[in-house]
């Protein structure tokens, strides 16, 4: 089966040219299944793979072909598979799988629909290229790869200014990490003289502290550009501008948590880099607070989604920085679930509603759509990390880590974020399905989803359940042991329950508080949330502007570079283009002087032709004499 | 036997001769055959000096037939262009034939 590997991303890929050459023309609605059984087909393969890697075989990589072989350069196109990249496998194909066949009934009146279901397996191919590549260059080109369609994705309805702005401003942004990306990887051939994982890890020894440190930022760089992180988060919320399901799978469960997969596939160079982990775990901790805060005020109900993922993807960096990269996989892989799930319930919502996003005028909506309230109150509490959701084991695993591993600061900031989360989460539940109707309107019209959509819906509540059982118990569970064979932490001693219990205790009644108060707030009005918003007017509309950051980067950032490229442009023009210009226009001035020389009368061309012939003969003659000798 | 500075003689009048007409007059199809005169001038000069130096080959000779040859392709040629000259403007008279002014 582990033979059959790259059988894994060719299928989608075979799925996005089948689509892309005949989908517009031909098939029309058949992309849909076509596109959704090829990653079903992806899917079955990586749960395949990924039994036969629980079984034992630990590490295997799959050469494809030699892709670059000059001098010592040697990049294969390689497969590596291990337990870190199968449970990736499994991830992404899976919630894949589930976002295609949703998107089926999601895209249904949409005209783009053969082209939403062209760039979709691409993305899926892309991204299992960057989870399968055994050295960096080809990680690089799924790297790219997924960028390209998130862009391609996000501005999705390009005719409306709004996508095609956010689709360039995550191009943008993403392009900023990847040159981070590039610097590392540069960095690391020149030092290692490889761009295998096997053998730069093998060798971290050889390159001294302040080396590894700066390739460690650089990659971080990378890694928060894609994983939206400070200071690069701000093209995420944006993103939300593109179609739903594209929301829930490349911007909440797979593409997002590349990033995170970088640094943790990395651990070796990050561990033997000294300061790199600190500054990693304290953007990731930053990061998720500040997230966490924007989205308490959002009234757009994919954008507090969307916030709460730069948050989770935080907690995820956290789990990193302190040594924990196990919780970070964990974290990734059950977040994947129920974050892709609140994304597709959103969408289930907005798709029920007509296209409205405005929680403000939605509620009630509970009666209407039953299955999406349950699925979406599951995935709600496996985010606020209620036990024994899904959430609960990886979160307070990496809550726990920071404490544990010494780093009381971050655990506070963990836990105070849990309980924002826990109360922006309820909010967004509350506003949406509770309470009385305040758009009658909108709620008489107002449907649950076809099938097709929610049952992938109910296959993420259930795994938003289950999934954090391969975590249990704590420290020593399924998934400590299968990771724990590729990836080390930082060596944790004898694992005393009882402190474990303690700081999960805290943790749950930080979300249960939080939970609390989001249910008292919006639910009796006891605090009533308009009186709220009074009392802390200025602290609420730094929120609700979401700390001016858009703007301090428009003004700061993006003036500068405008201006600078107005200059570039002035200098192309007129300078570069000028001094072309007028190189030409002397030898026109040239050419329209010696124009002249051209009579056209045969009799002035045979008597040069006997100039020429006499200055020759002088010459010749001159030298063969001797006379021009000396 | 007649002196090398002889056929020397002959054949720098006959080059110089054809020159003079080439240069000088307007009838293509003169221009043309001023141009066979400095041909032959040094084939002259080619077959006198072949006969004076000796050579067993008879180098000087055989390169005249190169000569020939190439004249009697340029005649081809220059009289085919003379005469689409002629049929495009009714004249041979190259000072009038100045299309080519730049």
């Amino acid at each position: 089966m582990i033979g059959l590997v790259w059988l894994i991303p060719a299928l989608p890929l075979a799925a996005f040219i089948v689509n892309g050459f005949f989908g517009r023309r031909w098939l029309r609605h058949w992309t849909g299944p076509i596109a959704s059984l090829a990653v079903g087909g992806a899917a079955v393969l990586a749960i395949g793979v990924f039994v036969q890697v629980v079984a034992g075989q630990t590490r295997t990589t799959v050469a494809l072909y030699e892709w670059i072989g000059v001098g010592d350069l040697r990049v294969d196109v390689a497969a590596l598979v291990d337990p870190l990249s199968s449970v990736m496998l499994l991830v992404v194909t899976v919630v894949s799988f589930l976002v295609h066949v949703y998107s089926i009934g999601y895209m249904e009146h949409d005209d783009g629909f053969p082209r939403f279901f062209t760039w979709l397996p691409l993305f899926v191919f892309a991204m299992l290229l960057l989870v399968l590549a055994d050295n960096y260059l080809l990680m690089f080109v799924g790297w790219e790869g997924v960028g390209l369609c998130s862009y391609l994705l996000i501005g999705f309805w390009f005719e409306r200014p709004e996508p095609a702005g956010a689709a360039k401003k995550a191009f943008v942004m993403n392009r900023i990490g990847d040159w981070g990306f590039t610097i590392g990887m540069i960095t690391t051939f020149l030092v290692f003289g490889s761009f295998d994982f096997e053998r730069v890890f093998e060798h971290v020894g050889i390159a001294s502290q302040s080396v590894l440190l700066v390739i460690c930022l650089a990659f971080f760089l990378g890694a928060a550009g894609k994983s939206a992180q400070l200071p690069l988060y701000s093209w995420l919320p944006d993103a939300m501008e593109g179609p739903t399901p594209v929301s829930a799978l490349i911007h909440a469960a797979t593409m997002v948590t590349a990033g995170v997969y970088l640094v943790a596939r990395s651990t070796p160079l990050f561990s033997a880099a000294g300061a790199a982990l600190p500054i990693v775990g304290a953007v990731g901790a930053i990061t998720a607070i500040f997230a966490a805060t924007i989205a308490l005020v959002q009234v757009d109900i994919k954008r507090v989604m969307a916030y709460s993922t730069v948050s989770q993807l935080g907690y995820m960096f956290l789990a990193l920085g302190v040594g924990a990269p196990i919780a970070a996989m964990f974290h990734l892989a059950t977040h994947a679930f129920f974050k892709a799930l609140l994304f597709l319930g959103s969408g289930s919502v907005i798709h029920g509603v007509g296209g409205e996003q405005d929680m403000r005028r939605m509620g009630g909506l509970r009666q209407k759509m039953p299955t999406t309230y349950a699925t979406m109150v599951i995935a709600g509490g496996a985010l606020a990390a209620i036990p024994p959701l899904a959430g609960f084991w990886s979160k307070d695993e990496i809550v726990g880590a920071a404490f544990l591993n010494g780093f009381p600061i971050l655990w506070a900031v963990g836990v105070l974020t849990g309980a924002l989360t826990a109360f922006y989460v309820t909010r967004a539940i509350w506003l949406t399905f509770h309470g009385e109707p305040r758009d009658h309107h909108l709620y008489d019209h107002a449907h649950e989803s076809p099938r097709v959509m929610t049952v992938p819906l109910l296959v993420l509540a259930a795994g938003s359940v289950l999934a954090g059982f391969v975590g249990f118990p704590p420290e020593h569970g399924f998934i400590h042991d299968f990771l724990s064979r590729v990836i080390e932490g930082r060596a944790e001693g004898a694992t005393e329950y009882g402190i474990i219990a303690i700081l999960a205790g805290v943790s749950v009644v930080a979300g249960l508080v939080g939970i609390a108060i989001g249910l008292s707030t919006y639910a009796r009005h006891r605090p009533d949330p308009a009186a709220v918003t009074r009392a802390i007017a200025p602290a609420y509309t730094l929120l609700v502007n979401r700390y001016y950051v858009d703007e301090l980067y428009d003004h700061r950032i993006v003036d500068a570079a405008k201006a600078f490229s107005g200059a570039a442009w002035a200098f192309d023009i007129h300078i570069i283009d000028g001094l072309v210009n007028r190189l030409g226009w002397l030898f026109g001035l040239a050419g329209s002087g010696l124009r002249r020389a051209q009579t056209g009368v045969v009799g002035n061309y045979a008597l040069s032709i006997v100039a020429g012939l006499l200055v020759i003969m002088v010459v010749y003659g001159g030298y063969a004499t001797g006379v021009f000798r000396r | 036997m007649i002196p090398l500075g002889a056929y020397l003689t002959v054949s720098a009048a006959l080059f110089f001769i054809g020159m003079a007409g080439v240069l000088m007059r307007r009838n293509a199809v003169v221009i043309l055959m001023c141009v066979e005169l400095m041909l032959n001038a040094a084939n002259l000069a080619l077959v006198a000096f072949s006969r004076r130096l000796g050579s067993v080959d008879q180098r000087g000779s055989v390169f005249v037939t190169f000569v020939f040859v190439i004249a009697a392709a340029e005649v081809a040629v220059g009289l085919a262009i003379v005469l689409s000259a002629y049929r495009n403007r009714p004249t041979v008279d190259v000072d009038e034939l100045r299309a080519m002014k730049g």
